[in-house]
């Protein structure tokens, strides 16, 4: 190949671009459908068991039936930002992808400010939930944006606060460095403990899954913020969603379990990638237990959660780690 | 300030036994019956619409024409068709039709029968694309399968 015309910077960005891609896709069919089978088997019951075998087929069904849907614009909403919603909240949710530290050599780019870049593009969510709701001129829309915004408020502060007592340690805020830090030493699940807790539960809240899920409240809100999206417009809010989840896992276990490290593999550079998606698979399957365990929380509980419990304890232990390394 | 920690403690203890609990439904069997490929034996306790009966000896019906059941009927549906044939002394079931749009399963046709010629049937996949389907023709059913004994 005449790398001339075709240089290599071009390929790697075209590859990663595919990559990122295939990976937001085919996590999104298989956590519907893992996520369907887990809420079916824990309610005693098979969950999807007609398309395929066991149903396996069912969520590429239910993508079909979503991409050939009228999107239905309503009366008085405000065309162009009603469109414009599910982009914005599909685009940011893949960005995280292009710094996530697969394995030693499956990293896209790594940035020296990677962790501030995910959770840069994981608060622009809030915008496009709260642009969705608003520009659909509907009252449970608007009702669930506005509780998002306010949601999102309270539990990105715990969650910069944990991350925060973690770059304290490794005095960095590239994936890769924070990773290194820990197959050098140990995960900092052990170190910090208290700052993983902090983290689960406030990501929990972030990518606004029950018990945390008010945005979108069935009993209250018919579907908060997507009420009035139908077609492919939900699908993307859909997608985002379970990418969401990805990447605050991924964030979770390149930060606190230790990345791509694990037992040896051959060729190690690059299979890492299997423990990474292993422990990220774990945590994600955490997060649908969880949500088919509780019920969802009232709105002043989830406040106080977050301002009485997460957020002062966070702070603490953030100032324990200062005083900690400085010594 | 008072109860923060407690709160904490024994939120945290709850919500892990709660966790506890779904994990080991969800490795438990499930319950659910895959309907069409299995389905549940019916309870003789189930009413569904009535049947003739069929009589053992004869293969016939055991009804006796005395239109009690159609008479007790609070909805009507029930029409009964009868001819006494030459030399004969009893009449003789020509039509015993339901109109089972109206039937509201009641029953009472089933206890004001004095020979116990008609029964609940078991059946329960009742559905169908026209109203007329469920004009049903029970002296038509008696001898295909339809029948009770």
């Amino acid at each position: 190949m005449d790398t001339a015309f075709f240089p290599p910077e071009l390929l790697r960005m075209l590859i990663a671009a595919l990559f990122v891609v295939t990976v937001v896709f085919v996590n999104a069919l298989f956590m519907v459908y893992a996520e369907r089978k887990i809420a079916g088997h824990i309610q005693r019951r098979p969950g999807p068991y007609e398309v395929g075998w066991h149903g396996i087929l069912q969520t590429l069904v239910d993508g079909i039936k979503l991409m050939t849907k009228e999107l239905v614009i309503p009366r008085d909403a405000n065309r162009m930002l009603f469109r414009v919603a599910p982009l914005l909240a599909f685009t940011p949710v893949v960005m995280p992808f292009l710094v996530l530290p697969f394995s030693e050599n499956l990293i896209i780019i790594d940035l020296d400010i990677g962790l501030i870049f995910i959770l840069t593009m994981a608060s622009l969510n809030v915008m496009a939930i709260l642009v969705a709701g608003w520009s659909s001129n509907n009252k449970y829309g608007l009702f669930g944006a506005m509780r998002s915004v306010a949601q999102n408020i309270a539990y990105e502060i715990p969650i910069l606060l944990s991350l925060l007592s973690v770059v304290l340690i490794t005095n960095s805020f590239s994936m890769r460095t924070i990773v290194d830090a820990q197959i050098s030493g140990l995960w900092f699940c052990l170190i910090q403990p208290l700052a993983f807790i902090i983290y689960l539960v406030a990501a929990l809240a972030e990518t606004n899954r029950a018990p945390f899920d008010m945005p979108e409240a069935e009993s209250e809100l018919t579907a908060g913020f997507h009420t009035e999206y139908s077609g492919m417009g939900f699908g993307l809010f859909f997608l985002g969603e379970y990418t969401n989840m990805f990447i605050v896992s991924s964030v979770a276990v390149a930060v606190f379990l230790g990345g791509w490290s694990g037992l040896p593999l051959p060729m190690d550079a690059w299979t890492g990638a299997i423990w990474f998606l292993l422990k990220v698979y774990i945590l994600m399957f955490i997060m649908i237990w969880i949500r088919w365990t509780y019920p969802r929380v009232r709105f002043d509980q989830l406040m106080n959660l977050s301002w009485k419990y997460l957020i002062p304890f966070a702070l603490l232990n953030l100032i324990v780690t200062a005083v900690i390394v400085k010594l | 300030m008072s109860g923060y920690f407690s709160d904490l403690y024994h939120g945290t203890k709850s919500l892990l036994v709660g966790l506890g609990v779904t994990f080991r439904e969800m490795v438990k069997p499930t319950v659910t019956v895959h309907y069409p490929r299995e389905t549940l034996t019916i309870t003789p306790n189930y009413r569904g619409h009535i049947e003739l009966v069929c009589d053992e000896k004869t293969g016939g019906s055991l009804c006796i024409t005395c239109g009690m059941c159609a008479r007790a009927c609070p909805s009507a549906c029930i029409s009964i068709q009868s001819e006494k044939p030459e030399g004969s002394k009893k009449k003789i079931l020509t039509g015993f039709v339901l109109d089972f749009t109206r039937c509201s399963l009641c029953g009472i046709c089933v206890e004001s029968c004095p020979t116990d010629a008609i029964a609940y049937s078991q059946e329960y996949n009742l559905a169908g694309f026209s109203r007329e389907e469920f004009h049903m023709d029970l002296l038509d059913r008696l001898g295909k399968g339809g029948s009770l004994t």
